[in-house]
Parts: C-alpha cells; sequence; structure tokens
C-alpha cells in the first residue's frame, strides 16, 4: 500500500521540536476559537511550542487528519507522540494531568 | 448541512449501544454542541481512543457537516 508521500514532511515537522501544534492561524494570532484555547493553555504553562499554520498548506491540512486519525484542527504533538485536540489538552490541564505529562516527557513548565 | 442533537445521539448510539449520551447544543444554532459520552466501551482505552471512537460513530460527520463538537468520554465507575 502506497502512503500519503504528506506523512514524510508531517513526520519531520512532529520531529522538528519537543511540543508541535497545528493549528489554525499562528501562536500569535490564532484564527479560530480551539486552536486559540490550546495556545493559551501552553502559554500559560510556559511551554515553548512550533506552530504550524494549516490555513497556509492545504496537503498538511488534509494530510494531518489521516496522519492522526483525527479529524479536527488544532492537534498537538509531544515528542512526536499524539497528545489529543482541543478538547483533551483542555481536560488534562484542568486536571493538572498536563502538567505531570509534560514532565514525564521531559519538559519543562513554569507557572507563576 | 448541520447536524441535530438526536442525529448525533443516534449514530453514536448506533456504535456504543450502552451509551449515556448527554448533548447540549451550545449556541442554539444547530453546529456546536457538547457531548459527555459514557460507555463500557471506553475501559482501558485512552482518552484519544475513546474520542476516535465517537468520532468513527459519526462517520466522517465530524470536521464537516458537523463543526464542532466539544467531546468529554469516560467509562462508567465501577
Amino acid at each position: 500500500m502506497s502512503e500519503n508521500p504528506v506523512f514524510d514532511r508531517i513526520r519531520s515537522e512532529v520531529a522538528s521540536e519537543d511540543v508541535v501544534l497545528f493549528m489554525k492561524g499562528t501562536p500569535v494570532f490564532p484564527q479560530c476559537g480551539f486552536s486559540n484555547a490550546v495556545v493559551q493553555v501552553l502559554t500559560y504553562l510556559g511551554v515553548p511550542f512550533k506552530g504550524i499554520n494549516v490555513l497556509e498548506d492545504e496537503e498538511i491540512r488534509q494530510g494531518i487528519k489521516e496522519f492522526s486519525d483525527w479529524p479536527t484542527i488544532p492537534q498537538l504533538y509531544v515528542k512526536g507522540e499524539f497528545v489529543g485536540g482541543c478538547d483533551i489538552v483542555r481536560e488534562m490541564f484542568e486536571q493538572g494531568e498536563l502538567r505531570d505529562y509534560l514532565a514525564q516527557k521531559g519538559i519543562e513548565t513554569q507557572v507563576a | 448541512m448541520a447536524m441535530t442533537a438526536a442525529e448525533i445521539e443516534r449514530l453514536i448510539r448506533e456504535a456504543l449501544p450502552d451509551a449515556v449520551i448527554d448533548i447540549r447544543d451550545l449556541a442554539g444554532d444547530g453546529d456546536h454542541y457538547a457531548a459527555n459520552v459514557i460507555s463500557a466501551a471506553f475501559k482501558g482505552k485512552t482518552r484519544v481512543q475513546q474520542h476516535q471512537m465517537v468520532y468513527a460513530a459519526l462517520k466522517g460527520g465530524m470536521g464537516n457537516e458537523l463543526h464542532a463538537l466539544a467531546l468529554q468520554t469516560s467509562a462508567p465507575e465501577d
């Protein structure tokens, strides 16, 4: 079976930084409330992350859904592992699990 | 194009017959919902897997005619 050729690009994006967020818009200017919610959580936790604007790349926008078997954007990856979309990130954050998860992955958070 | 709450519930129940499903129409526009789904089928599954099961039940509706469904899933407590 031939694989979707965009998967290689997605794999290298996911590997390029510890925390990678596929989102609509940019971290400075999110263009969707759900993407914004995840940006807010990561920013609150002081976690550096790379935002990938799927609105500027139709191939990745469609490919990432297939790659993760996940129908919506945003999608958060930590050390190459798919963590979830907006609901899961928010739920993990509210229950204090997200910090533990990030710590487990060796990623520092800084909360005032 | 939008999906009704009843249609969402029907599709989820088709895939997860035991599910306790609570759906709220957040904006009253038939396009932004929040659903809480409890099913024994979620036991031992990660959150990502649980949500994937619900998305699969919606048969491609999620992200298409269904724009926004805030999802919360869990297994029933013993």
